[in-house]
């Protein structure tokens, strides 16, 4: 399966894997369009944090264990068995921050515009994810691993 | 001869059918479903009254759930009496299932107190599909209703009817809404967001009986409260609380408490009988102890875990706590722990209020661990604290920043991560 992991002496705290991720799940696919015109705004699904001099960026790290699957309340959350991968349906979510309680990473971002859950989907419809893709540092990675 | 048998259809009983399927395949495999319906998500029943899910939508796993899985179902039908000698359920219709492995999972019932006028039409309650489809279909043709009860469910309750138009008036005896979950600040917010939202809110009383209405005894009319207010309405749910359902275990040897006791492996005293979920009185990590803890997740783990042991895989429950996310009246709060403990020196509470952006936190340590929070109105990172109080961390070191907003994985010391927070 796909993951992204970080290089934690590379990462310089800029942000743009937040910028990127909110651009590549907005409908315009657009910088300006997305931040600007779009409402609501994509939240970013990964998270930077700074404790200076250090600083991570963080997402769902797929847990092994899949808290957030087994807590799930509608549904919504679930393990594929096939890629190994958390998978959330935006269809299902009702948004009941269940998932939010348990992720360990605080890697489930609460929507509150659209009233569901946000999470790292590693961009399906990309080669390599928009953060890897974009990180200046190359402080993001993307590889196979094994399930 | 079933080699599985569930009585539940629900959570627990979902969890384990999983459970033992990813050990087990072929083992034969029955569960016993007193609903009439196929597996569905019954914290969505405010959505279903709502009219924001159907019955398609709230369906908690795919359509063929039962089918994929090799599971013989017996639906809308009761499981009435045990054998735990013979190892045989049987059910109302006469029909006897011999089993090797049980799980109970029976769930909890509403706890509907009597009172004068309980029985009238209009008076449902909210934690089962067949009383909230009644519910849902009444509403068209009511006004006003009263929820008895001020905790998740009553808040439940009371989101979904405004939501389809009725007025609503909320009683909770004590003297705050959500009091199980929320200390007097964060209750006090919800309430105020309940009364924005139109919901009376009325506390320190319930409801004494229902009155009939003048041209129709039988029907709910409206309630009088414990101080002789009388307050009309076409409709009462009663949302207090649901209790333990061990009717079937009740005559025989099983150990009970209030509900049945089981250990870390979900196993009951009897051999091979496993329970879970609202019917068990299971591992609280917080408590170290066992104790009613009727949460949905907690039931679905609770039974991966039974159906693991079932099927011959060791696997141990960690446990829950009084753990809730509330979303209701678009207020998010996660709360767990103990967050209103009887001998408060003995923690140390950290709190902060933006009250302009409708956030509260609060913290609540003990010797050096976090022992309960709350967090209203800024979730994102409860889960990283969700994780430190599962595990008794001692986070004194750190506890100056646990508030401030740059808070994160990577405040924590080294050693802390590296145990258990490894980021990729």
């Amino acid at each position: 399966m796909k993951q992204i992991s970080i290089k934690e002496e590379a990462c310089i705290g800029c942000g743009l894997c937040q910028v990127y991720c909110i651009i590549e799940h907005s409908k315009s696919k657009d910088p300006i369009k997305a931040y600007r015109r779009e409402q609501p705004r994509p939240v970013s699904r990964v998270r930077v944090e700074t404790n200076k001099p250090y600083s991570i960026s963080i997402r769902c790290q797929q847990c092994k264990d899949t808290p957030c699957v087994y807590a799930c309340l509608s549904g919504a959350m679930t393990l594929d068995k096939e890629t190994g991968l958390v998978v959330h349906d935006a269809e299902k979510c009702i948004g009941c921050w269940t998932c939010i309680m348990v992720c360990p990473y605080g890697a489930i971002k609460p929507d509150t515009s659209s009233k569901i859950v946000a999470k790292c989907d590693l961009c399906p419809n990309l080669e390599v994810p928009a953060c890897v893709a974009n990180c200046p540092n190359e402080a993001l990675v993307c590889e196979e691993v094994k399930q | 001869m079933s080699k599985y048998v569930i009585i539940g259809g629900s959570a627990g009983g979902i969890g384990a059918v999983e459970a033992i399927r990813e050990v087990d395949p072929m083992g034969e495999l029955t569960v016993i479903s007193e609903e009439p319906f196929p597996q569905y998500s019954r914290p969505m029943i405010s959505e279903y009254v709502s009219r924001e899910a159907t019955l398609e939508t709230m369906k908690y796993r795919g359509d063929q759930f039962w089918k994929n899985n090799n599971v013989q179902t017996h639906t809308g039908r009761a499981a009435v009496k045990m054998d735990f000698t013979k190892k045989q359920v049987e059910l109302e219709d006469g029909t006897k299932i011999d089993f090797e492995k049980l799980l109970i999972a029976t769930g909890g019932k509403p706890f509907v107190p009597r009172m004068k006028g309980g029985e009238k039409d209009g008076v449902f309650t909210f934690t089962e599909l067949s009383s909230a489809k009644g519910l849902e279909s009444k509403l068209e043709q009511c006004k006003s209703g009263v929820v008895i009860g001020g905790g998740l469910i009553g808040v439940s309750a009371a989101e979904a009817l405004v939501k389809r138009g009725i007025n609503v008036t909320l009683v909770e005896l004590k003297e705050h809404i959500l009091n199980l979950i929320l200390d007097e600040k964060a209750s006090e917010i919800a309430e105020k967001v309940l009364t924005e939202a139109g919901v009376t809110v009325i506390t320190g009383q319930t409801v004494q009986h229902i009155l009939g209405k003048q041209d129709n005894e039988d029907a709910v009319g409206g309630v009088v409260m414990t101080d002789g207010t009388e307050i009309p309405c076409d409709l009462v749910v009663v949302a207090i609380g649901v209790i333990p359902r061990t009717e079937l275990v009740k005559e025989t040897d099983m150990k009970l408490n209030r509900g049945i006791v089981v250990d870390r492996f979900m196993r009951t005293n009897i051999p091979d009988v496993y329970a879970c979920g609202d019917v068990a009185e299971a591992h609280d990590f917080l408590l170290d102890g066992n104790r009613l803890l009727p949460l949905w997740p907690l039931a679905h783990m609770g039974g991966r875990v039974a159906g693991y042991n079932m099927a011959g895989k060791k696997a141990e429950y960690a446990g829950g706590t009084v753990m809730s996310s509330l979303k209701y009246f678009d207020l998010p709060v996660i709360a767990v722990g103990n967050v209103n403990p009887e001998e408060l020196d003995n923690y140390e509470v950290m709190v902060e209020h933006q009250p302009e952006k409708t956030v509260y936190k609060k913290i609540l340590l003990k010797d050096g661990a976090i022992a309960g929070f709350i967090f209203l109105g800024d979730l994102e990172k409860a889960g990283i604290f969700f994780r430190l109080l599962k595990n008794h961390v001692d986070v004194s070191e750190i506890k100056d920043r646990l508030l401030s907003e740059d808070f994160g994985i990577i405040t924590l010391p080294e050693s802390i991560r590296q145990k258990m927070f490894v980021v990729n």
